[in-house]
């Protein structure tokens, strides 16, 4: 136990908050990743899966593809980028799209699904066009199912880009490895429990939008 | 190409490693899981409890927990037995929820039934209840098997052995083709227990998979 407590010494050590290996800029480093590689993702995904959900159309292999993900490996995909597209931003930010992409269009296809088939009748009887469908009845009614999946790409996202420091780029997982070569134990352990505080904190934030965003009578997750 | 057929035997001496420690897992997730969820079923705050608790622990990277486990466990940081106590505290956060929601969804009115016809509380559970939450304990356990083989390879950069020492090894030697035949191998290791336990649900489960197309 001796050694949490040096873990934590060393995360509250006053010289570790500044300077340019600091912890505020690892951690900004990682919520900017987090943020970039979860936009790309949810530009692609979001409505590729809203249409999917909408038209019922390619479900079955939209299915496959989120499922098929999921055996992906992603310190595998890392590295392989890492050697593909070399030291950048190019090789981390694609893996975390590839890796967030599978959850935000689960999200997006459940999303439309779960409304009722009978209230996108009614609303196609009171002459709604077939955007107005999708914008106005099944997104706002589906809404915490496609923040579900946002959560959850959000988490594998921060995940990742622990794993990313590995091939050179920065984010918190910077002193995970850093301790790891330096047999710096306690750096190790206090770079992990800062990663796991930021998933945890944006997990819960991402849970509190869910319930507070879901209109009356919308689906629950 | 050349480089896998040179080195056939380090890829089975990682892949048989990587089997090593998804197995456990894999295995104590499931078989723990169901009493747990039994238990979790009877008492509700126990049942809300379990599910917010392994929803929050799902949300926690696995590599903090492969470093923080051998602090609790006393073990060195190669050790694989890391590897394994980790995984099935997350193939639990996965499995328990997955099971509770499968034992709950046998009907109440069957159980009673099975209560009237003379079953003891036990045979009930293992006899009518059990099989009958079978399909959907399948579907839980396909998940759990799936995000663990993937899983086992973040211990790679511990130097844990297992396919993902490929990787690194593959990055820090600047060898593609190592790279690639882990995530093969891996992807592959991942559908073959996939497939595996589809078709020991069909075996064990005959009555069920005509209602229950395929789970997730």
């Amino acid at each position: 136990m001796s050694q949490l407590l040096e873990a934590f010494a060393w995360i509250g050590d006053p010289t570790r908050w500044s300077g340019p290996g600091g912890i505020p800029v690892r951690l900004a480093e990682h919520l900017w990743y987090t943020a970039l590689g979860v936009a790309i993702a949810a530009l692609i995904a979001v409505p590729v899966g809203l249409y999917v959900g909408h038209s019922h159309r390619a479900r079955g292999l939209t299915v496959a593809i989120s499922g098929a993900a999921r055996a992906l490996p992603t310190l595998g995909l890392v590295t392989l980028f890492g050697l593909w597209f070399g030291i950048g931003l190019t090789a981390p930010i694609l893996a975390f799209v590839v890796l967030a992409i599978p959850s935000l269009l689960a999200g997006a296809y459940s999303a439309c699904e779960s409304v009722d088939p009978d209230t996108v009748d009614a609303a196609r009887a009171q002459g709604m066009t077939e955007w107005q469908i999708l914008t106005r009845v099944e997104v706002p009614l589906g809404m915490p199912l496609l923040i579900s999946g946002l959560r959850l790409a959000v988490v594998q996202v921060v995940a990742t880009v622990m794993l990313a420091s590995y091939i050179g780029n920065g984010g918190l997982g910077r002193f995970i490895f850093l301790g790891l070569n330096l047999q710096d134990y306690p750096q190790m352990l206090g770079g992990s429990i800062l990663v796991v505080a930021l998933a945890l904190v944006l997990d819960v934030l991402l849970r509190l939008l869910e319930r507070g965003i879901s209109p009356r009578g919308a689906a629950r997750v | 190409m050349t480089w896998i057929l040179a080195n056939l035997g380090l890829l089975g001496e990682r892949l048989l490693a990587h089997l090593g420690q998804a197995l456990p897992p894999i295995v104590l997730a499931f078989v723990l899981a169901i009493p747990i969820a039994k238990l979790a079923n009877s008492r509700g705050w126990l049942r809300g409890g379990l599910t917010a608790g392994a929803g929050l622990l799902y949300a926690v990277p696995s590599l903090p927990l492969f470093i923080v486990l051998p602090i609790v466990l006393g073990t060195g940081i190669r050790s694989s037995v890391n590897i394994i106590v980790a995984l099935t505290i997350y193939g639990l956060a996965l499995m328990v929820p997955s099971a509770s929601e499968a034992l709950r969804s046998v009907s109440g009115s069957t159980l009673q039934s099975a209560t009237a016809q003379g079953y003891a509380p036990f045979a009930r559970f293992w006899s009518v209840e059990l099989p009958l939450a079978g399909p959907a304990l399948v579907a839980g356990l396909r998940v759990v098997a799936v995000s663990t083989v993937s899983l086992v390879t973040v211990g790679g950069v511990l130097g844990v052995p297992s396919l993902g020492m490929l990787f690194v090894d593959g990055f820090q030697r600047n060898i593609t083709a190592e790279i690639l035949s882990g995530i093969v191998l891996t992807a592959a290791l991942a559908v073959a227990l996939d497939l595996l336990i589809v078709l020991g649900g069909r075996l064990l489960l005959p009555w069920a998979h005509s209602r229950t197309g395929g789970g997730r």
